[in-house]
């Protein structure tokens, strides 16, 4: 596709290398912002080059913050001795839109992964082991997606965190709340009846 | 869950029809509900006739995984049609296919939404020439006939599996990373041993467990095919019969660091086809070898039936290729015992087929199949 302007064709190309969008939908953006006023599209360019040169991340946490701690770690009424393990912002937001945990959250970056050239020295591992060592942390959550590589990257956090004197749990899975027991699949089934819990505990939630 | 519904009768097709199949224009074959036997020449439509009603069962040709091949020459799309008998009422399966695009699976007229939803509600089992593969070819085959057998009934073998092959490649990348950044963490390796372990244990013990009840009905079914004093045997080869899975990898660490991929696990795992305690492979004849294959495939089925309780079809391609009447009769009697269902034969011979036919006695059709007609005889 060659566009009569050059300005143009970069604007495509570089909307078009942000993941899922191809050249059609690049094009069409482009022309929708070439359409709008000067200022709009200042604002528009600036929110981007801003949130890059100002948005940080948290030293203790690693979740993204504006400031050298995120407002989750900020604040003193949340407990300081339950920390949370997930990959990133996404799993806190999902979590905190539960209103159901209090404790901190520790946001690793990403999961192992040799294929994608990802291991442990690439995600933020070893200031976990920091806030650890500090000896105030009780229990540490795993919270991390159930697919072959959580797991696995559970399991090298599990196994690097044996040596600490504190509690690591893992979220619960199984059948998901409204679903019907038919639809479910064998596999998640089948760990619900491995894995089932005293139906005392189900009545307080 | 197809196999809550396929209990106990046995599904009967009664008619085939065919439109751009492979070499045939247009088709309509009524078959009789026990031994059907088609004839002809070489390359006349014999086995296509097999391939089609092996497409309505498995969504897919027997011979060519390419979909659009099975088109014929020159035309745009095909149709293959099947009227079944099961549990008394009739079922209507239509698979259509159009250049470049999805095929259609539709069960009385009604659209699958996965066509996994129709594989197990006609039961057949394929026995052609081309299997013998499985004693020739690599391991690879080998473990894909076991790995097929148990997937049928057992899904969690099947997820076991897939997830073995998705760590053995992590740890393979891990392994070649290494080599290659020359750096080694024992603990990123450990990892993956241990996922490679929880995923291949299970499957080391269901490929014990299944081939400790198989081996006995295979050798039953050898015995029967084959009267002579021959005797089979089938062998489980891995190195997880010496020691843990963990230990395994432990001990060859050193070993894979250097080839740069796991060279102990299940993947290496082989079966060891046996005639009186020598490989097959090398010592057996050709007729030999086609028996045991055949064991092998009415094993499989019998097995599976004592899973499911269903009766399946039979289809036997080529039945005379490498076996000699005494064996052709031995089996044709033994698949239409009332224990299997429906059979389907190709032959090139009628005057060699029908006198087998008719010293068995049961209901028997016979048909000439020539250049993609085929007509009753």
């Amino acid at each position: 596709m060659e566009l009569p302007s050059k300005y143009l064709q970069e604007a495509v190309e570089a909307i078009a290398s942000l993941p899922g969008i191809g050249r059609k939908s690049a094009l069409r953006l482009t022309l929708h912002l070439l359409r709008r006023d000067n200022l709009e599209v200042n604002q528009f360019a600036n929110a981007i080059t801003s949130m890059k040169e100002n948005v940080k991340f948290c030293d203790t946490c690693g979740n993204i913050s504006d400031g050298p701690k995120c407002n989750i770690c900020t604040q003193s009424k949340r407990d300081q001795s339950v920390i949370c393990v997930v990959e990133d912002l996404r799993d806190v937001l999902a979590i905190e839109s539960t209103q159901l945990f209090q404790g901190l959250y520790h946001v690793l970056g990403g999961i192992i992964s040799p294929m994608d050239g990802i291991g442990p020295s690439d995600l933020n591992i070893s200031s976990l082991f920091g806030r650890v060592e500090s000896g105030k942390v009780s229990e540490i959550i795993l919270a991390l997606n159930a697919t072959m590589e959580g797991d696995t990257t559970s399991f090298y956090l599990y196994k690097k965190l044996e040596s600490f004197e504190c509690k690591v749990t893992s979220i619960a899975r199984g059948v998901s709340i409204g679903d019907e027991l038919q639809y479910t699949d064998e596999i998640t089934l089948g760990r619900s009846i491995q894995h089932r819990t005293p139906f005392e505990q189900t009545l307080s939630r | 869950m197809s196999y809550f519904w396929t209990k106990e009768f046995p599904v009967i097709l009664n008619e085939l029809s065919l439109i751009n199949f492979k070499n045939y224009s247009e088709a309509s074959i009524e078959v009789c509900s026990k031994v059907n036997c088609f004839v002809g020449n070489n390359g006349q439509g014999k086995t296509n006739v097999l391939d089609a009603i092996y497409y309505l069962a498995f969504c897919k040709s027997y011979f060519n995984p390419i979909d659009s091949q099975n088109i014929k020459h020159d035309d745009e799309f095909f149709v293959v049609q099947g009227g079944f008998d099961r549990e008394g009422k009739s079922e209507k399966i239509f698979c259509g296919l159009k250049r470049g695009q999805k095929k259609q699976f539709k069960r009385n007229k009604k659209e699958y939404a996965k066509l996994s939803e129709h594989i197990g509600l006609i039961p057949l089992v394929m026995v052609s020439p081309s299997d013998s593969e499985l004693i020739l070819g690599g391991s690879e085959t080998r473990r894909k006939f076991i790995d097929g057998v148990i997937a049928q009934f057992n899904p969690v073998y099947l997820d076991n599996l897939l997830n073995y092959q998705k760590s053995l490649t992590q740890r393979n990348a891990l392994l070649k990373s290494f080599s290659e950044n020359r750096y080694f963490d024992e603990d990123s390796l450990m990892i993956w041993d241990h996922k490679l372990a929880q995923y291949g244990e299970p499957v080391f013990k269901e490929r014990n467990a299944f081939l400790e009840e198989f081996i006995p009905i295979f050798q039953e079914y050898y015995g029967l095919i084959a009267p002579e004093n021959e005797t089979v045997g089938l062998q489980y080869v891995t190195k997880l019969h010496e020691g843990t899975f963990l230990d395994l990898l432990l001990e060859n660490r050193q070993k894979d660091r250097a080839i740069r991929y796991s060279s102990t696990g299940i993947h290496k795992d082989d079966l060891v086809f046996e005639l009186g305690n020598h490989p097959m492979k090398r010592f057996g004849s050709q007729g030999q070898q086609k028996s045991y294959l055949l064991a092998l495939k009415l094993a499989q089925f019998e097995y599976v039936k004592r899973k499911k309780t269903t009766k399946p079809m039979i289809l036997l391609d080529d039945v005379f290729d490498k076996l000699d009447e005494n064996r052709v009769e031995a089996l044709i009697k033994l698949v239409s015992d009332p224990e299997f269902g429906q059979i389907f034969i190709t032959d090139t011979s009628q005057e060699r087929i029908e006198p087998i036919l008719k010293k068995i006695g049961k209901e028997y059709r016979l048909y000439n199949v020539n250049e993609g007609a085929v007509e009753l005889i």
